[in-house]
């Protein structure tokens, strides 16, 4: 030992800084005091509010509308992921007309309202039912359930295809040359080079996707389907509750909460061989 | 073609009018929520760039809840318990009375909350991309904490937050549609009764879809002239160099 201490002298920490009472701090307590407040209010009004027979007829069909949620946006990411291949293939293209109908796609269904859209396809195709009636199409987009599904597959493709081109292109020209001067041939190139790296880029935005579309879901309530939202609206208009709402908030939180903590996990397990 | 020209114009028998005082509101409520989400999304960001943990945790609270619960939600939250609570209130005070919120201002909340919260992400990284060096000139040649702030973090914090509050204003002018569910007479509300009445719904919606194109059109236009204005001390650097 150089210094001569002993080793229960070295264990010993620093003594902590003194944290005096700063306009900072105190207003950082106040606030959290508010907030502990809000929380304590909101929890003894739930529990004020309880009634066995409002959670027996209404638990059920929230659980069912919880359902119908996660399937909704489960089965839109995956169509969307789908339909975006070929709309940033378009975005990517090196013909003029492809790479505008694909701008011009992307564009449209990035610049208006999801709910603009959604109205667009479940009362505007209405218009075109003659036709789509000869073309046996009429039973598809009679269902509120199919043209949300619709609806939302294309705003998710427009926002996925964007994502998509973004990791593609972030990666280095020199991984492609590299790998040409290898001799592989383009396909290989394609997918087994360019993409394991353009997915990692793609990976938190997707999951952003995902939270977004989640969170947009609630939305085709408007249009009759009995999502989470639909299903609270419709316990809200018979009860006049308003623990109906504070509810559905709750469960909203909760599972984006949970989406957001499992996105992180497979992001931090998928990328363990970039972290030194 | 004529029979749509007509519908859509701004004559006896057609929609021109309403449908253009839907886009006067859609507009000005994006306006009217722009400042008070920016200031609010600001502060947020201070409180979470804070040393002080409780402001820290306090901030975090706030975007954790606002960011996690959908929109069209956040707006039946403020809309009905707004309402709630301010006639619950009055109760206690002895006078029975119906409280109507104005479906305006709770939209400008509801979209303002969600706004802030999203903002502040925003400005949270920008604060994260000015080196702490950039504070410590300020006070070195003797300015004080808000002219710091002021002189030297704020035009460079600007700088870096416009791609990112641009994008948010974007999403604000597109979430505004959700207000026509609480009955505010916007674009999607006006192009809905015009469809409902004519029975031309794709003619409306499609109308409706183009004009919020068209805003956002018109915004891009306004983004590039602010950050024009933005980078041009930079630009004149480069000029003069």
């Amino acid at each position: 030992m150089p210094t001569g201490r002993t080793t229960a002298e070295a264990m010993l920490p620093p003594p902590a800084l003194p944290r005096p009472w700063t306009a900072k701090r105190v207003a950082g307590y106040v606030i959290v005091a508010i907030w502990l407040a809000f929380f304590t209010g909101l929890a003894i009004y739930l529990y004020d509010a309880w009634r066995i027979d409002l959670f027996e007829t209404y638990g059920p069909r929230y659980w069912s509308g919880l359902k119908t949620t996660l399937a909704l946006v489960s089965i839109s990411v995956l169509l969307g992921a789908v339909v975006s291949i070929p709309v940033a293939a378009g975005r990517m293209s090196k013909n003029r007309i492809f790479r505008g109908l694909a701008y011009a796609y992307v564009y449209f269904f990035r610049g208006t309202p999801l709910l603009a859209q959604t109205f667009l396809i479940y009362y505007g195709f209405g218009s075109f039912r003659p036709f789509l009636q000869e073309w046996g199409l009429w039973v598809f987009f009679r269902d509120a359930w199919n043209c949300a599904i619709f609806a939302f597959t294309l705003n998710t493709a427009a926002y996925q295809a964007e994502i998509l081109r973004g990791a593609i292109k972030s990666v280095p020209i020199g991984q492609w040359e590299g790998a040409a001067a290898l001799g592989l041939s383009k396909l290989v190139i394609f997918w087994k080079i360019i993409m394991p790296q353009a997915l990692i880029v793609a990976l938190r935005p997707y999951g952003n996707e995902i939270i977004l579309l989640l969170k947009s879901s609630a939305l085709v309530a408007i249009i009759t389907v009995y999502d989470l939202m639909g299903e609270t609206r419709r316990a809200y208009a018979r009860t006049f509750d308003f623990q109906t709402y504070l509810w559905a908030a709750v469960i909203y939180l909760v599972i984006v909460e949970m989406l957001r903590n499992v996105w992180d996990r497979i992001e931090r397990r998928l990328t363990r061989h970039l972290i030194r | 073609m004529e029979h749509y020209a007509a519908l859509l114009s701004f004559g006896e028998g057609g929609w021109g009018k309403s449908i253009a005082s839907g886009v006067l509101i859609t507009v000005s409520l994006a306006l009217a929520t722009l400042p008070f989400g920016l200031l609010a999304g600001f502060f947020v960001a201070l409180g979470k760039q804070s040393k002080e943990p409780s402001l820290r945790l306090a901030a975090n609270i706030y975007t954790t809840i606002f960011r996690g619960l959908p929109e069209l939600l956040t707006l039946f939250l403020v809309y009905f318990g707004a309402q709630i609570g301010l006639q619950k209130a009055i109760a206690m005070l002895g006078i029975n009375a119906t409280v109507e919120i104005n479906s305006y201002a709770a939209g400008m909340l509801a979209l303002g909350v969600v706004f802030s919260s999203y903002a502040s992400e925003v400005f949270l990284s920008a604060f994260r991309a000015i080196p702490v060096g950039q504070y410590e000139a300020g006070y070195a040649i003797g300015l004080s904490n808000w002219l710091t702030m002021r002189k030297i973090v704020l035009p460079q914090l600007i700088r870096i937050a416009l791609p990112g509050l641009a994008n948010l204003w974007m999403v604000l002018l597109k979430d505004t549609s959700l207000i026509s569910v609480i009955g505010l007479s916007d674009i999607l509300r006006q192009t809905g009764v015009a469809a409902r009445v004519t029975k031309e719904a794709f003619l409306f919606f499609g109308t409706a879809c183009l004009l919020y194109l068209i805003l956002a059109i018109i915004s891009s236009f306004f983004i590039t002239r602010i950050e024009n204005w933005a980078y041009q001390s930079q630009n004149m650097g480069k000029e003069r160099a």
